[in-house]
């Protein structure tokens, strides 16, 4: 994706290209609580080019979800406040109506959960639910939307989908259901899908079958994917891009590939490093000292500075998400200056590399 | 079963049976099916197995929270379940065991040192003031600063709140821990202080451990071996090297290769073996093989005859009818 923008000078981060299908620029979320207003995210920015596959890492707290739940506006009640835009194909999902954002919302950009037990409702049969979203959509008929349920369930690999379309969800495994869920979101043909840590709560040797299956359905039917997860392996296998958040902010923005090799930021680099994956059996792994800071209580400038080596005189400075050429974007003034390691240092010592090395 | 069993184990599984009954009462799942296996003293012994493979069953059945329905758990050489009640009880401290999710171990109304203390005071060990003085002192081991004896669980972070879990296990001064999936809800960049703190606390204390998980990430990083449980049986068992690096079992090829990693895609070849369907139920397992229905290298004999158990190479088991053959191995 580095050709869909050309290196840009200057720091300032120019709205959506050409290309972008999706272009979020300031997005913030604010919250009332009994304790006052907190910023939950802000200044959030990034394009989705489409069918193009972005992967939002990062750990529990940053942010990664409600930025994906922002983008189809399913926020909780006690919302003070949606700074920004969310330009998706030519409408400001920040912006335009309740009306609009419905006729949006499940056709054009679909979203699938972590657990799909809770998304399934238990009472109707999963051919009911997949053909629900066709029909509330588009008001084709019983027997076409039917037809075009059975068609998606073949499509997501379910075996002897005639038989599958009248089962309840509790007939069917965890693997399955998440098929099913994939198959409800696809089936109206959206533009872009917002997978919310679709495979963790699957078994590993289920998690290789979905994840294949979301990025062979994101390919042939030019669906791009947000894919939000804490596992940065399932965005290494999944994804084109990587968007890496910390403290309710975008922090890195690169190629997967350009992330995993040289990362930019410290944190990105801190976080391959804590992979066990990556490190020398049985040697003490490397960690990130300290904790994330409270959302009660942000620190000015670098939110990660309290917990970073390189820190110097000048993080506590406003840092803004600058263009490090290529395409890629960084949140940290030293950028520049510092050479991080990235997988592939720790790789050659690792057992991983002698997974990876048998052919 | 292993040759050198008798010497330096600590824990001896015999043909271990645990069944559960069907809530309707019609079936028995036989969540752990006739496994056998030492842990030796000092090591790192590691179960990994995806979910309804019964490795919770085994780590709760090695300390007896668990009764087993057939074969043997030795502790030392000793049945622990011949011994007179009392005599259990105090035996039992020597085992102990630390699960997933510290939220549900710790008590939220009870302060941090109390939830240390409960245990030495339920073995009724020393005075109080040794008792503190114990707790006190397996807080400082973990790393917890005195201080956060006064406060309640929510009041800690995640990181912090499994550290007190690992010191009330400590204050009891015990042999071997099992550990179920104990960084599983631990953010990334936190789980690398806890696994360190764990291979600290064994070098200084000489702990033995069963690690309990299913990232294979972790286990293969910590484990000194690996057992590998597929529907209530070891598939596999052998030093983590051969395990992660030369697996024998085609449902250990599966499983590390499904296992996804963060390299660029230069350097993550292209050997996934991505296995069809999902893991049967262990109330009507498949004859023979139960790993049968899902493998590719399955001939007939496999739903016929149960694979024996098997030592193929030095302290490298394998259950599978074709593991010798040199043209299976996809490495």
């Amino acid at each position: 994706m580095a050709a869909a923008q050309p290196a840009q000078r200057g720091s300032e981060v120019v709205a959506g290209g050409p290309q972008a299908l999706m272009s979020v620029r300031g997005l913030g979320i604010r919250f009332k609580t009994s304790h006052g207003v907190w910023q939950a995210t802000r200044k959030i920015d990034f394009d989705i080019a489409p069918g193009e596959r972005v992967g939002i890492v990062g750990e529990s707290g940053c942010g990664k979800t409600i930025t994906g739940l922002s983008i189809l506006r399913l926020l909780p009640n006690n919302l003070a406040g949606l700074d920004g835009s969310i330009h998706f194909d030519g409408t400001d999902l920040a912006s335009c109506s309740t009306r609009e954002m419905r006729a949006i919302r499940g056709r054009r950009i679909a979203m699938i959960f972590q657990e799909p037990m809770s998304a399934l409702d238990p009472v109707f049969t999963v051919g009911h639910q997949i053909a629900e979203t066709l029909r509330v959509h588009t008001g084709v008929t019983k027997e076409e939307a039917r037809e075009r349920t059975l068609e998606m369930l073949r499509r997501v690999g379910i075996a002897s989908p005639e038989r599958r379309i009248d089962d309840y969800p509790h007939q069917l495994s965890g693997g399955m259901r998440q098929r099913v869920m994939i198959a409800a979101s696809l089936i109206c043909g959206p533009q872009l899908l917002i997978a919310d840590e679709p495979t963790t709560a699957l078994d590993v040797t289920v998690q290789a079958q979905i994840l294949e299956l979301l990025r062979d359905l994101s390919e042939t039917s030019n669906t791009a994917l947000m894919l939000i997860t804490h596992d940065l392996g399932v965005v290494a296998e999944t994804c084109t891009r990587m968007i890496t958040m910390y403290a309710g902010e975008v922090i890195e923005d690169a190629a997967v590939d350009d992330a995993l090799v040289r990362p930019l930021h410290p944190y990105t680099s801190g976080l391959l490093r804590s992979l066990p994956h990556l490190s020398p059996r049985h040697g003490k792994l490397p960690s990130i000292p300290g904790r994330v800071p409270s959302i009660m209580d942000m620190p000015n400038g670098c939110r990660f500075k309290a917990r970073c080596a390189h820190a110097v005189a000048g993080c506590e400075k406003e840092q803004a998400l600058l263009d490090a050429g290529n395409g890629r974007k960084v949140r940290c003034w030293r950028f520049r200056e510092l050479d991080l390691p990235g997988a592939l240092q720790h790789a050659a010592t690792a057992p991983i590399a002698a997974m990876v090395a048998s052919p | 079963m292993t040759p050198q069993a008798a010497n330096n184990a600590i824990v001896s599984v015999r043909d271990l049976q645990v069944g559960f009954q069907t809530t309707d009462r019609r079936a028995i799942v036989k969540a752990v099916d006739g496994v056998s296996f030492d842990v030796r003293r000092g090591e790192t012994f590691g179960i990994i197995g995806e979910s309804g493979s019964g490795k919770t069953t085994i780590g709760r059945a090695l300390v007896f929270l668990l009764k087993p329905s057939g074969g043997a758990i030795l502790h030392n050489g000793v049945d622990p379940l011949a011994m007179p009640r009392q005599q259990f009880q105090s035996h039992r401290r020597d085992y102990q065991i630390i699960f997933q999710d510290p939220n549900a171990a710790l008590n939220p109304r009870m302060t941090i040192l109390s939830s240390v203390l409960e245990p030495l005071e339920l073995a009724r060990a020393g005075s109080k003031a040794e008792r503190l003085q114990r707790a006190h002192e397996a807080m400082d081991r973990v790393g917890l600063p005195q201080d956060l004896g006064e406060r309640y669980p929510h009041q800690l972070s995640g990181g912090q709140k499994q550290r007190v879990v690992i010191a009330r296990a400590l204050t009891l001064r015990p042999k071997l821990i099992v550990c179920d999936e104990v960084v599983a809800a631990l953010d990334m960049s936190i789980r690398g202080d806890v696994l360190n703190l764990f291979a600290e606390l064994q070098r200084d204390l000489g702990l033995t451990y069963v690690f309990i998980t299913h990232d294979l990430a972790v286990v293969s990083h910590i484990s000194e071996r690996i057992a590998v449980m597929y529907l209530g049986r070891f598939v596999e068992l052998g030093p983590t090297e051969k395990v992660s690096e030369r697996p024998l079992h085609p449902y250990t090829q599966a499983l590390l290769s499904a296992e996804p990693r963060p390299l660029p895609s230069t350097m993550r070849g292209n050997n996934r073996i991505v296995l069809q369907g999902e893991i049967p139920s262990p109330i009507d397992p498949p004859s023979g093989c139960r790993f049968r229905t899902r493998c590719q290298y399955a001939q007939a004999v496999c739903a016929e005859k149960t694979p024996d158990w098997r030592e193929l190479m030095p302290d490298h088991w394998v259950a599978c009818h074709f593991a010798d053959r040199p043209n299976f191995s996809p490495n």
